[in-house]
């Protein structure tokens, strides 16, 4: 019996809807894949194009990023920021060989613990399908954390571009 | 020297220990975790007793940080931040890891969601490290308050400030305040008239000492944050001096020029070119509609300046721009009726005897232009059968989703209302009956009793086009009647639309304009649908009435003080507390680039020109982070979520996951 690959996916999720859309989905006892591991920051706006990369990196298959719909943000539009900005980080992965559907931007209200489950039981599924990440530039991309409070991101986007 | 941690996982009675093994976890987190001093499980740890173990190991063990893996942080995050801050312990070096809302109640399988809440509090663990001491900010409470819309729930919170001694500032669109409840006749189900319970209380605000009464003004621009805000007013030109005006009506008397009024004759009757919309108009000024006046569009007329007798009339006035400063604002901005042309089948504007409820309302007002008989648009003839069309662009896919709340009890005054003016028969086409209210249902038993015929079914139609005998010069509205089977044709004089509440259409402008947010319909956010419905997600801004959601006059009234009452509590306190979660720029650092300028929506950052380098004004910023991970040169951080912060937690939620990365069992102590 081969045993089943599951994937470890790290969740940024903004503090105002998709956090409380993953307590939502809590309370009303909706169980999903329980392959991700959510990270709570203020606004999806706050997600670093390293945090990506430094999650890759650790060992996380997948990474999922999440906020508030369009128009909904407690920040007013910062939500706006983080679709621009994740255009540009689906390139530079594309360009270093990472597929699609490992990294996603998933919009969940508050209301939509539904939704956000779902959307978490798609991608283990998907990320699952693809298997391990293996990525290779792995080893020369890990910055811990000690660095990185001293260099600021410099040093994760200047490794990036070796 | 290393940090001391003190882990504390809950077994929120079996609701996690059912499904993960806390004391199992609570021993891996002591002898696995780097800096953890101890690590322990209790069956509830928000109780005092649970409280009081931690705030005994920060005392005893000289703890240095705290983790406590339970339920969500919006929860029970305050709690554990003062058990902390009674240690001794600054609040801010707490975390915590939620393993009921995201472990417990989502996992079936046991054993995962025991690694599960183990990687989150590893997570935890290694976050907290990096945290640091901070202190909430502190910022006055400017006790001025702002109200805008002047209808009864900004008439309402108005009173209720102004009675504590606290000045307010109401902004009104129109020229008088009182808002759509001025327009109606009678309001359900007591049936007293809107007016009579109105008008004295917008009389009362209109001659408070502590209410500067702004109509015919609209907000601009609003700067600042709680406690201090500036906000800048539009005073629209009436082109009458109010200190000369006197309210005494020559002038709408002797103005040659009639305009069908659109607002608050709903386009049932006339007004004059200079107005005040309605007799018991608050301010009492009239305002000149520079569109329609003879003068304005050829240069000729003045017939008002002519007759004026305190040569009140000033055709040369302009807009003035006001800045006031105030504490609060409460935003009251009502609602607008849907546009029932959008329902083509239903032939409003196409077929003349199709009335919405809000022409209804005017013809029915003994004030309105047909003193309030009822008739047909003909003006003379009464009708003799009417039909009342439930649901109009509400409960709909195609317009409005939800219910607006008043319609069921609108149509059903309408019935009463019709019956007692005109004997006509009268059908009520529904979809369901809603009659929630206190003594609603009464009055639904009142008008069923009343002879009223009630008709189960979504009118799919309203024709003038006959097709059987008896159906000629008749609206004939076809409808299923869904609780007997049958198709039914039913010929009536007139037709009223119960037309759907609806969202402002500027609500997306005005909430942007105030910094909070709509729903996907247009209304506003509150901040908790149900524990807070009046304030919002930004500190300072209420809101009140249906610009938050379809209500009715009572439930709107009890916003309005609701939102009032909110405000005082923050004027009495004076000083009001925020987190301390924002944003600042390293001036060392910045590069002058400015990237972060453009991306704050709060106007938080400005260029300082002389040194270039970019500031963030802590008092503005909200703390969302998106300056601070766009800022290429690393120079902004934000508190509570640095980048170091975030990575250690990286980190941990992964570390027994990594490829061929060290377990947790070998990892060394993380310096502090």
């Amino acid at each position: 019996m081969t045993e089943q690959f599951e994937p470890t996916i790290v969740g940024f999720t903004c503090n105002w809807c998709s956090y409380r859309a993953a307590d939502l989905a809590g309370m009303s006892r909706i169980k999903y894949a329980p392959n991700v591991r959510l990270i709570r920051l203020m606004c999806s706006g706050r997600v670093d194009p390293q945090f990506v990369f430094k999650a890759l990196a650790e060992g996380a298959d997948g990474v999922l990023i999440s906020g508030c719909h369009p128009g909904d943000c407690h920040y007013v539009e910062q939500n706006y920021k983080t679709m621009r900005r994740f255009a540009l980080l689906k390139k530079t992965l594309a360009a270093l060989g990472i597929e699609d559907a490992r990294v996603k931007l998933v919009w969940a209200s508050a209301a939509e613990g539904n939704i956000l489950a779902e959307e978490i039981d798609k991608m283990v599924a998907e990320v699952r399908a693809l298997g391990p990440l293996n990525w290779k530039g792995s080893e020369q991309l890990t910055v811990n954390s000690e660095q990185s409070a001293v260099g600021g991101r410099s040093s994760a986007v200047k490794e990036m571009s070796l | 020297m290393g940090e001391k941690i003190g882990v504390y996982v809950c077994h929120c009675g079996s609701n996690i220990a059912g499904v993960v093994d806390v004391a199992g976890v609570a021993k891996w987190a002591e002898e696995n975790l780097p800096n953890v001093r101890v690590a322990r499980d209790y069956k509830f740890m928000c109780s005092s007793l649970g409280q009081e173990m931690i705030e005994k190991d920060i005392k005893d063990l000289g703890l240095t940080r705290v983790v406590v893996a339970a339920c969500s942080p919006h929860l029970h995050e305050a709690t554990f931040r003062n058990a902390c801050k009674r240690a001794g312990l600054n609040p801010y070096l707490f975390e915590m890891v939620s393993i009921r809302e995201q472990v417990s109640w989502v996992t079936k399988d046991k054993a995962i969601a025991t690694e599960k809440a183990k990687a989150l509090i590893a997570g935890g663990v290694k976050r907290v490290v990096y945290h640091q001491p901070l202190e909430p900010l502190f910022v006055d409470i400017n006790p001025n308050v702002l109200v805008v819309g002047g209808g009864i729930a900004g008439i309402q919170a108005a009173l209720e400030i102004a009675d504590q001694g606290s000045h307010v500032y109401l902004v009104e669109r129109e020229p008088s305040i009182g808002g759509h409840m001025a327009q109606f006749d009678k309001t359900f189900p007591t049936l007293d008239c809107a007016a009579c319970i109105l008008t004295p209380k917008m009389f009362t605000a209109g001659n408070h000492p502590n209410i500067t009464l702004l109509t015919w003004s609209e907000v601009e621009k609003v700067d600042g944050f709680i406690g201090n805000f500036t906000v800048q007013i539009r005073q629209k030109a009436r082109k009458v001096t109010a200190e000369k005006c006197t309210g005494c009506g020559v002038c709408e008397e002797k103005c040659p020029k009639k305009v069908i009024d659109t607002v608050f004759e709903a386009g049932m009757g006339t007004r004059k070119a200079i107005y005040t919309p309605f007799p018991q108009a608050v301010p009492k000024y009239p305002v000149i509609d520079v569109e329609n006046c003879i003068y304005y569009q050829r240069g000729t007329c003045k017939a008002c300046e002519k007759f004026c007798p305190t040569g009140a009339i000033d055709f040369d006035q302009k807009d003035e721009m006001m800045t006031v400063q105030v504490g609060n604002v409460i935003l009251a901005t009502g609602y607008e009726l849907f546009d029932a042309r959008r329902i083509p089948q239903y032939g409003y504007g196409r077929l003349a005897n199709v009335v919405t409820n809000l022409e209804f309302e005017r013809l029915s007002n003994t004030a309105g232009p047909t003193n309030g008989k009822i008739v047909l648009r003909d003006g003379v003839t009464a009708p003799q059968t009417v039909g009342i069309i439930h649901c109009v662009g509400s409960r709909d896919i195609k317009y409005n989703v939800d219910c607006s709340a008043i319609c069921c009890m609108q149509s059903l005054k309408f019935a009463h209302l019709v019956k007692e003016k005109t004997g006509a028969k009268v059908y009520n086409f529904y979809i369901d009956i809603r009659t929630p209210g206190k003594t609603y249902d009464e009055f639904y038993r009142r008008i069923l009793d009343e002879g009223v015929h009630f008709v189960r079914g979504k009118v799919a139609e309203v024709t003038d086009a006959p097709r059987f005998p008896g159906e000629e010069g008749k609206l004939i509205i076809q409808v299923e009647d869904t609780l007997a089977g049958r198709q039914l044709r039913v010929p009536v004089d007139m037709v009223v639309l119960s037309a759907a509440m609806q969202p402002r259409v500027d609500s997306k402008q005005v909430g942007q304009k105030f910094g909070i947010s709509c729903s996907a319909n247009g209304w506003f956010i509150e901040r908790h649908p149900k524990l807070d419905p009046v304030a919002t997600m930004t500190e300072g801004i209420f809101i009140a009435g249906v610009c938050q959601g379809p209500k009715d006059i009572p439930a709107t009234v009890s916003q309005g003080a609701a939102a009032a009452a909110r405000v005082l509590g923050l004027i009495g306190r004076k000083q009001v507390t925020l987190e301390p979660v924002r944003a600042s720029i390293n001036a060392d650092q910045c590069s002058g680039c400015r990237i972060c300028n453009n991306l704050c929506p709060f106007n938080a950052i400005t260029f300082i020109e002389d040194r270039a380098v970019s500031d963030i004004n802590p008092a503005l910023c909200q703390g969302c982070g998106t300056c601070v991970s766009a800022c290429p040169a690393g120079a902004i951080t934000g508190s509570h979520f640095t980048n170091q912060q975030i990575m250690a937690q990286i980190e941990g939620v992964l570390l027994n996951f990594g490829n061929g990365h060290e377990p947790a069992e070998k990892l060394e102590q993380v310096p502090a």
